[in-house]
């Protein structure tokens, strides 16, 4: 039997990366709270990991691009539940629950990736 | 200003604008009882204009920086007190056109909004600090 390691470990793998690029782009916009103008932004998560996962081989478009990071152009605009007068569209209590479970999220593939990790370890040291 | 590279150049971007921002309600607030002999003399209250810094090369990170620093254009209050040195010929001082209550607001706002950054910094930090541990 052969195990694949990146069978063992991708999906998480992934996951963490798009948990983490997310982190930063909720981090962006909660320190943008008070920029007149400014569009909060977000991307689909589920969409983005079922792309880097699933859908067909990977490509890099430029050097400096981690294959299964978040792809070109996916990046979107947060539609505002109540829209403020100076037209920024950050509303700090949605942006910090989206962080939370972000958080937790990243929280649980990290977890779940040290368990393969030690598994696989168990494995390879055969005790 | 050099590129924003990570989300600890944003959290310290922007922390650093909302201190430029408490900075002006200090000098607000430590001007609001001075007054001039003329009105153009008075002092006006201070308010930083936030801009959108946005990362050059990842799409996605963007930070508030403080474009520039204005003065309100508020007029300062004219008050009768012949017996002030700084009274003008009719006896007339200009008050500091500055609202103690809405100076108040701005310095909790900004404090709020500074704490919220630093949390998401504290946060993201935690995680990388886990994820370098990763198989330990």
């Amino acid at each position: 039997m052969t195990v694949s390691f990146a069978d063992s470990i991708g999906l998480h793998a992934q996951s963490l990366m798009l948990r983490e690029k997310r982190g930063e782009i909720l981090a962006s916009n909660i320190a943008n709270a008070a920029t007149p103008n400014f569009k909060a932004r977000d991307f689909d998560f589920e969409g983005e990991l079922a792309r880097a996962t699933g859908g067909g081989a990977l490509t890099v478009t430029a050097q400096n691009h981690l294959a299964g990071g978040l792809s070109d152009g996916n990046l979107g605009y947060r539609v505002p539940l109540n829209a403020s007068m100076d037209g920024n569209t950050v509303e700090l209590p949605v942006e910090q629950m989206e962080f939370a479970e972000n958080t937790l999220r990243y929280q649980t593939s990290l977890q779940l990736l040290n368990r393969r990790i030690s598994g696989l370890m168990t494995a390879i040291k055969g005790e | 200003m050099s590129d924003i590279r990570n989300v600890f150049d944003v959290g310290a971007r922007a922390m650093s604008a909302q201190m430029v921002r408490m900075n002006t309600v200090a000098s607000n607030l430590a001007n609001a009882s001075t007054v001039a002999s003329k009105p153009e003399d008075a002092f006006r209250a201070l308010r930083p204009v936030f801009a959108t810094e946005f990362a050059r090369a990842q799409e996605g990170l963007s930070t508030a920086t403080v474009e520039s620093v204005v003065m309100l254009d508020r007029q300062p209050e004219k008050q009768f007190r012949p017996d002030h040195p700084a009274a003008d010929a009719q006896g007339f001082v200009y008050a500091a056109a500055v609202n103690t209550e809405e100076e108040m607001v701005e310095m909790v706002e900004a404090s709020r909004q500074y704490q919220n950054t630093l949390e998401t910094m504290t946060t993201l930090r935690a995680l990388m600090a886990r994820t370098v541990q990763m198989g330990q």
